[in-house]
C-alpha cells in the first residue's frame, strides 16, 4: 500500500451544488429565528406543556451524534486500530461540526438567544446545563488540539494522549447530555441514571451512522474510493452499537415497568401514546434497532457494498425517533402531583399534552443540521482531513 | 437588542431609598461605565449591573420564611377569584391561548380515584426549600431568597425552559407573546420564564399577596399566608394544630405551601 494522502475537495459543481442546497436550509434556519424572535414562541408548536421541541430534538441529536462521530479517532487513537487511522482526521471536524449545529439550535432556540453572553459568564455550578457549557466548549478545545496534533503528523505519541483526552471527554460530555434529563427528579420518564449510559450508547450508534454517510459522500463528490472492507467494518461496528441501545432502552423500560407508579408513564410509551407509541416501536425499535441490524447480519444482504449505508440512514432516522420519544414524549404525559388523584385544570393538568411543531421549528431543526454539514464541507475544502484512496489496498491492516 | 434599567425591585422600598440617597462618586463612574458598556455589550452589563441573587437574598429576611396554607375545604368551587387578583395584580392576561398563556396561579380539580370525592384547590409556585428549578437553572437567573420566595431574575433569564422541565408543579410559564400593559412592580419579558413571586412587591411593605386578599375579601378564607418561621404566626398555629400536607412529599423538597382538608 502507499502513504495515507489527505489532500481538500476540489470545488465541482456536486459541492457547489451541495454548498448551495445547505445554504438554502441555513438561510431558512435564520428566517425562522428572526421570526420567532419578533414574533415570540408563540410562532412555534412549542407551549408551556411541551416546553422542548423539535428543535431540542435535532439538537440533542446532532450534540450525541458529536460525540460519537470521534468514535472512527477514537479506535485508531485510544485503541490503535490501524484501519481507522486515515478517517481519524476525517472523524474530529465531524465530531466538532456536529457539536456547533447541535449548539446552534439551542442558542437560537432560547427565548433570549441575545443573552448569549450572559449564558457564558454567569453560572449556576449545581446545574447540569451550566456544567454541559463547559463540557462542550472544552470538546471543541480538546478535540480541536487532537486534529492539530495529527494533522502536524507528531510522534504518535502524543497522537495517543490526545485521542485518550478527547475519547475521556465525549464520554463525559455524553453523560452530560443524558443527565439533563436523568436529573429531572419531578418528571416519571426521566429520573433515571440509565440516561447517561443510554446516551453514551446512542452517541456510539448516531455518530458512527452519521460519520458512515458524510464519509461516503465526501469521498463520492471528491471521486475518490471507499473499499468494501474498510465499509463492513464500521458496519458491523454499527450493528454492535445498535444492540447496545437496544440493550439499555430495554433496561430502561422494564425497569420502570416494575416500579407500579412509572406503570401509567409505561403505558403511554409503549401502548397508547398515538404517535410516540408508533415513534417508539416502528421508528425506534423496528428502523432505528432491528433493520440495521438484519441488514448487517443477514446473508445475502449483508454482502451489498451499499448495505453499511442504508443501515446507516435507518440508524439516523430511529435516532431522531428515539430522541423525539424522549424529549417529547416525556413532557407529553402529565405531571404526576397528586398521586391517587384524577386531576384537571386550565392548565392541562392531568392530561396527555398536544404537540404539534411548526414550519419554524423544522426550519430551525434542519438549519443546525445543515450548519454541521457545511461545516464538515468547508473544511473538508480547505483542511488536508479527507484521505485521496480509501481502498482496501490502501487500508492498513490492523 | 435593548438595553434595560438595573432592576432594584428586590429590594425593599426602604433598602432601595437608602441606597439611592447613599449614592457616592463611586456609583456615578459606574453609571458612566454602565453607559459605555451598553452599547457594547447588553449581556455583561445585565450581568454586572442587574443585580445578583446574593443580593436580593441580601434585602430579604433569613429569619423569615413566607409561605401560604391552603384549606382545601373552604376553597369554593368555580370561584376564581385568587386567580383574577393574581392576574390583575401582576399584568399576566388570558389571550386566547391556553396552551400558551402564562398562569402564575389556577383551579386545579381533584377526582379521589378510589372515593370518587372531589375538590378544588389554587396551585401555584410551591416555593420548595430545596427548589429543583433553581438547582437546574444554568444561570442563577432561578433563586431563593432567604425569606424562602422563589423568584425568577427576569435580567439574566436566558429561556432555556430548564426550570420548567424540572418543576414538579408546572408553575412556570414561559412568555410566548410580546408584553403589554406591565406592571413597574411585577416586570415581565418576552422570551423568559415566569411564575408566582408570592406578590414579594406587597410581602416587602408588610402586605399579603393579592390572591389571600381577594379570598378573604370573597368571605372564603381559604388561604392564610405567614412567617412559616414564626410560631406564633396564624399559618405556624394552624399548621401545628391540624393536618395538612405538601405536595409531591416523596420528593422531600419542603414546600412553602402547604394544603389541609385534602379529602
Amino acid at each position: 500500500m502507499e502513504r495515507t494522502i489527505y489532500r481538500e475537495i476540489k470545488a465541482t459543481n456536486t459541492v457547489w451544488g451541495l454548498a448551495i442546497l445547505l445554504g438554502a436550509f441555513l438561510a431558512g434556519a435564520l428566517g425562522s429565528v428572526l421570526y420567532t424572535e419578533h414574533h415570540g414562541h408563540i410562532v412555534t408548536g412549542m407551549t408551556n406543556q411541551v416546553v422542548w421541541g423539535l428543535p431540542h430534538v435535532f439538537a440533542i441529536f446532532l450534540i450525541v451524534a458529536a460525540s460519537g462521530a470521534l468514535n472512527a479517532a477514537s479506535i485508531a487513537s485510544v485503541f490503535g486500530q490501524a484501519p481507522y487511522k486515515p478517517i481519524s482526521r476525517l472523524s474530529a471536524v465531524l465530531a466538532m461540526s456536529l457539536l456547533v449545529g447541535g449548539l446552534a439550535i439551542l442558542v437560537l432556540d432560547l427565548g433570549r438567544p441575545d443573552r448569549l453572553l450572559v449564558a457564558m459568564t454567569t453560572y449556576n455550578f449545581k446545574s447540569i446545563f451550566a456544567w454541559n457549557i463547559y463540557l462542550y466548549t472544552g470538546f471543541l478545545a480538546v478535540v480541536g488540539v487532537y486534529l492539530a496534533v495529527q494533522m502536524n503528523r507528531l510522534d504518535y505519541k502524543y497522537v495517543r494522549v490526545a485521542g485518550t483526552v478527547a475519547f475521556l471527554w465525549r464520554l463525559a460530555l455524553t453523560t452530560g447530555t443524558g443527565s439533563i434529563f436523568g436529573w429531572l427528579v419531578a418528571r416519571p420518564g426521566y429520573d433515571a441514571a440509565i440516561m447517561a449510559p443510554l446516551f453514551i450508547a446512542m452517541s456510539f450508534s448516531f455518530g458512527l451512522a452519521v460519520f458512515i454517510l458524510v464519509m461516503v459522500t465526501l469521498m463520492k463528490v471528491s471521486g475518490r474510493e471507499v473499499g468494501w472492507g474498510l465499509l463492513h467494518r464500521m458496519g458491523g461496528l454499527l450493528a454492535i452499537f445498535c444492540m447496545a441501545v437496544l440493550y439499555f432502552t430495554a433496561v430502561q423500560h422494564l425497569t420502570a415497568l416494575y416500579a407500579a407508579e412509572h406503570a401509567g408513564f409505561e403505558r403511554f410509551i409503549l401502548r397508547d401514546g398515538g404517535h410516540v407509541t408508533f415513534y417508539f416501536w416502528v421508528g425506534q425499535i423496528l428502523i432505528g434497532g432491528l433493520l440495521p441490524i438484519a441488514l448487517i447480519y443477514l446473508p445475502y444482504i449483508r454482502d451489498a457494498k451499499s448495505e453499511p449505508v442504508w443501515a446507516s440512514i435507518f440508524v439516523i432516522i430511529g435516532g431522531l425517533a428515539q430522541v423525539y420519544v424522549i424529549v417529547v414524549g416525556g413532557q407529553l404525559y402529565p405531571l404526576e402531583m397528586f398521586p391517587g388523584y384524577e386531576i384537571s385544570s386550565t392548565f392541562n393538568d392531568g392530561s396527555i399534552g398536544s404537540y404539534a411543531p411548526k414550519w419554524p421549528e423544522v426550519l430551525l431543526g434542519l438549519g443546525g443540521v445543515a450548519i454541521a454539514l457545511l461545516a464538515v464541507g468547508v473544511a473538508a475544502k480547505i483542511l488536508r482531513i479527507l484521505p485521496t484512496n480509501l481502498s482496501d489496498a490502501n487500508v492498513p491492516e490492523s | 437588542m435593548t438595553f434595560r434599567m438595573p432592576d432594584d425591585t428586590r429590594q425593599p422600598p426602604a433598602q432601595r431609598a437608602v441606597n439611592r440617597a447613599e449614592m457616592t462618586r463611586r456609583d456615578l463612574l459606574r453609571s458612566g461605565a454602565a453607559v459605555a458598556t451598553a452599547t457594547l455589550a447588553p449581556g455583561v452589563t445585565l450581568m454586572a449591573f442587574g443585580g445578583s441573587p446574593a443580593e436580593a437574598a441580601g434585602a430579604a429576611d433569613a429569619g423569615k420564611r413566607w409561605g401560604l396554607l391552603i384549606d382545601v375545604s373552604k376553597c369554593q368551587d368555580g370561584c376564581t377569584d385568587c386567580i383574577t387578583a393574581c392576574s390583575e395584580e401582576n399584568g399576566w392576561h388570558d389571550t386566547g391561548h391556553p396552551e400558551t398563556d402564562a398562569q402564575w396561579i389556577r383551579k386545579v380539580t381533584l377526582k379521589n380515584s378510589a372515593t370518587g370525592h372531589t375538590a378544588e384547590m389554587p396551585v401555584m409556585c410551591q416555593h420548595c426549600e430545596s427548589p429543583p428549578c433553581v438547582d437546574v437553572c444554568p444561570t442563577g437567573a432561578s433563586f431563593k431568597r432567604k425569606d424562602g420566595i422563589v423568584l425568577v431574575d427576569k435580567h439574566i433569564c436566558i429561556g432555556c425552559r430548564y426550570c420548567m422541565m424540572a418543576c414538579p408543579f408546572k408553575a412556570r410559564s414561559f412568555v410566548h407573546e410580546p408584553t403589554v400593559n406591565q406592571k413597574s412592580h411585577a416586570p415581565r419579558g418576552q422570551g423568559t420564564v415566569e411564575s408566582c413571586t408570592l406578590c414579594v412587591h406587597r410581602v416587602d411593605k408588610g402586605g399579603t399577596p393579592a390572591c389571600v386578599e381577594a379570598c378573604a375579601k370573597a368571605g372564603h378564607e381559604a388561604i392564610i399566608f405567614g412567617d412559616l418561621k414564626d410560631p406564633e404566626s396564624a399559618i405556624s398555629k394552624r399548621l401545628a394544630g391540624y393536618p395538612s400536607v405538601a405536595l409531591r412529599p416523596d420528593l422531600d423538597l419542603n414546600p412553602g405551601v402547604r394544603y389541609s382538608n385534602l379529602g
